[in-house]
């Protein structure tokens, strides 16, 4: 993806003024969305569904055809690979996944509208996201196997690695966005942000709120990315909040944006357009990509316990692929050749991770003590010297 | 807390609560990369003055008032040091480091290992400790075995004012999450402080210390209880009795050598602090004990410790606490086996 900023720029009297940026019903968008169902809500979209490109007052995209293709390049990949890693985890070779299907749109938009001096701060469902930070589509399986807490390195990638416990992230991505504030790496388009990724349960936690006051009161370059995919495991939104999420920002002195979780144009421009004001020094934004989980919350849950097959086929409807497949072909943006060279990329990446995947060795059980601690440890190396003899006086019985 | 009258060098008589200010000066000084954060740390210099005047002459970049939010705190003090920062974290008081508990044992702690070394996280965060300051609930809390319990944090404790101005620099300059525990009831105590002393020549970091040498029975405390060991010894000593007095300093990891060393001279051991009994640091160092020096040991260990009850209500926080009284009565008792 180009560099160039897809957005125009925000009026800095309007990034002060605390308001919403979303549109109200009457939108073009606002009607589009409302033609799939009533109970959608108004939020900024620029892909329908059906695949039709519509216009947006204060968000628009200006994308080379190479560019669309990237972006359901991506798609498609990200989506072959969560599908493979639930094949694996169903096959024995993963202890657990968690699947990011449904939300492709949300974390590729958001994903590619990062520049690279961005941080990224995931919860555990961001493989998409991972995948744009040019983090090998293997580095989180290790986690989901059991064999380590997730094998890359964040500051090589500017995206940290997962976090399990509910929002406890946001406030790590505050505080990170405060450090560069206080390197004074904001005011210009090399200016730096970072953007974190939490879901409609976590905006709950107590964390989260923490994190937007902080983010509010020191006018943090933080990014808030709720993907709000309706369940928290079994608990809808409703348990939540009784509030549109993007509504809460108000309450925190900063911008709240709602958009269309699905349409990854709509995802793009409205990132892109929070990062660019955050890097130059206009505070933090919270957006609500609104999408669905189309699968379990991990392959330990079963959702046919707590919803409907009529409500997850109504989001089929809005799958963030197809609309993209479709509006491409319309364009003539991509042929039968293009889509099938993608599908045969997505197979040749997908094989890659299947054959990694199996052929990850256990760790070696010396791994249990090292980097507890940056310097002296005497308790875990006398635990580890300990340790070791015990091994060792299995002589003949397979120790290893 | 007297205000700071020019530039303070030399060897200087000082209370540990300007010990660890002076301390913190130095810190700010030596590194750009050193943050103050907390609630009132700034203007109002910390509600028990141990940042008094530093906001002033740091600014407001380098001592930050927080939002009254101890998660928080926490939480945007690991971002800043995944950014590169060293932040100094103030807890007001031990018993409001409870809400930020996840973002210390499940994130702070455990950051370097699951990211397999590629994320150090050199946070301190300071907790006034302990209790006999007459106050209400929740501010006279013993918290250290949450920490010492959760592998990745390294816990410790001045009890004197020269160790107050070195030990919060070792601190900082670690690069290892440190709980710092000020004993709050011992703010007041003064004491002999060379400040222009380098930081790398002082006693490490990590290290036990026989502050007072004796030859019948050895008495082990850290941080607010050293006063009452020291009473104590005064006291055994009217009577003949010799104690050897042992600072641990380091709650983790432990340093228990000259702990094995002491008790295989004398014979018996007495661990005091006021952290509840039960699971508390003298467990810990009784069971090492007895397995280093079974064979040394003429009595059983025994332990002088807060009830296993919640922080009593002021008025009764004398028969909680550890006294001279219980630590006699339990050297006595080291002696009738």
């Amino acid at each position: 993806m180009g560099d160039k900023p897809a957005t125009k720029g925000r009026p800095a009297t309007k990034a002060r003024s605390g308001a919403r940026r979303s549109r109200p019903a009457s939108t073009p968008a606002g009607e589009a969305a409302l033609q799939g169902s009533a109970q959608e809500p108004e939020f900024v979209q620029l892909l329908t569904p059906e695949g039709e490109r519509v216009e947006h007052p204060d968000y628009s995209v200006d994308f080379t055809d190479e560019q669309l293709q990237g972006l359901y390049r991506d798609l498609v990949i990200v989506r072959r690979l969560d599908l493979e890693s639930t094949a694996l985890q169903r096959q024995g070779h993963l202890a657990i996944w968690a699947s990011l299907e449904g939300q492709e749109a949300a974390q590729i938009g958001s994903g590619r509208a990062l520049r690279k001096q961005d941080m990224a701060f995931p919860t555990y469902r961001e493989h998409g996201v991972l995948w744009c930070r040019g983090v090998d589509p293997t580095a989180p399986h290790g986690l989901f196997r059991g064999n380590d807490h997730g094998d890359w390195d964040p500051a090589e990638h500017n995206a940290n690695l997962y976090t399990l416990v509910i929002g406890a992230q946001t406030l790590h991505a505050v505080g990170y966005a405060m450090g560069i504030n206080y390197d004074g790496k904001v005011g210009s388009d090399d200016g730096e942000a970072s953007i974190v990724y939490f879901g409609d349960g976590a905006s709950s936690q107590g964390d989260v709120h923490e994190a937007c006051v902080f983010a509010g009161v020191y006018h943090a370059p933080v990014v808030f990315f709720c993907q709000n995919n309706q369940y928290a495991i079994s608990e809808p939104v409703e348990r939540q909040t009784r509030t549109p999420i993007y509504q809460r920002a108000a309450g925190y002195g900063f911008p709240g944006v709602r958009v269309d979780g699905n349409d990854v144009l709509a995802c793009y421009a409205v990132a892109r357009h929070a990062l660019d004001a955050a890097r130059h020094g206009q505070g933090p934004t919270l957006i609500e990509a609104y999408t669905y989980r189309m699968g379990a919350h991990t392959t330990t849950d079963d959702p046919t316990r707590y919803r409907t097959g009529s409500e997850v086929e109504s989001w089929k409807q809005r799958d963030p692929i197809t609309r993209m497949r479709t509006y491409l072909a319309k364009a003539g943006i991509g042929d039968d050749d293009f889509f099938a060279s993608v599908d045969a990329d997505a197979d040749r990446i997908t094989g890659r991770l299947r054959e990694f995947v199996i052929g990850l060795p256990d760790p070696d059980p010396s791994r249990l003590f090292e980097h507890v601690y940056a310097e002296e440890s005497p308790l875990q190396d006398a635990e580890r010297a300990w340790f070791e003899q015990y091994q060792s006086s299995f002589v003949g019985e397979g120790a290893h | 807390m007297a205000k700071q009258q020019g530039p303070l060098t030399g060897t200087q008589t000082l209370t540990i609560g300007k010990a660890l200010n002076l301390g913190l000066r130095r810190a700010l000084e030596d590194d750009p990369k050193v943050l103050l954060m907390g609630e009132d740390v700034g203007r109002l210099g910390g509600v028990f003055r141990i940042t008094d005047g530093l906001q002033k002459d740091f600014g407001e970049d380098r001592v930050l008032d927080s939002p009254l939010a101890e998660a928080g705190i926490v939480g945007t003090a690991i971002g800043l040091a995944m950014r590169g920062y060293r932040p100094v974290c103030e807890m007001q008081f031990d018993g409001f480091s409870y809400p930020a508990f996840d973002q210390v044992t499940n994130q702070l702690a455990k950051m370097h290992y699951r990211s397999r070394g590629r994320i150090t996280l050199p946070v301190v965060i300071r907790i006034p400790f302990g209790g006999g300051i007459g106050s209400v609930e929740h501010h006279s809390e013993s918290p250290e075995t949450y920490y010492m319990h959760t592998a990745g944090l390294k816990v410790v404790t001045p009890s004197t004012a020269v160790d107050a101005y070195f030990m919060i620099q070792q601190a900082i300059r670690s690069n290892d999450p440190v709980i710092f525990l000020e004993p709050k009831a011992r703010y007041y105590e003064k004491g002999e402080v060379d400040l222009d002393a380098p930081v790398t020549a002082a006693e490490p970091l990590h290290r036990s210390r026989v502050v007072r040498a004796g030859t019948d029975a050895t008495v082990v405390g850290y941080g607010p209880t050293m006063r009452v060991l020291r009473d104590s010894a005064d006291a055994a000593a009217e009577d003949g009795r010799s104690l050897e007095l042992v600072d641990l300093r380091t709650l983790s990891p432990l340093d228990l050598d000259p702990v094995y060393e002491s008790v295989k001279r004398t014979g018996r051991l007495v661990v005091v602090h006021e952290a509840p009994t039960n699971l508390g640091p003298a467990a810990e160092v009784a069971a090492r004990v007895q397995s280093e020096c079974f064979y040394s040991l003429e009595a059983p260990v025994q332990r002088v410790t807060g009830f296993d009850t919640p922080y009593p209500a002021s008025k009764l926080e004398e028969h909680f606490l550890p006294d001279l009284d219980r630590v006699l009565d339990a050297v006595d008792r080291t002696f009738s086996y």
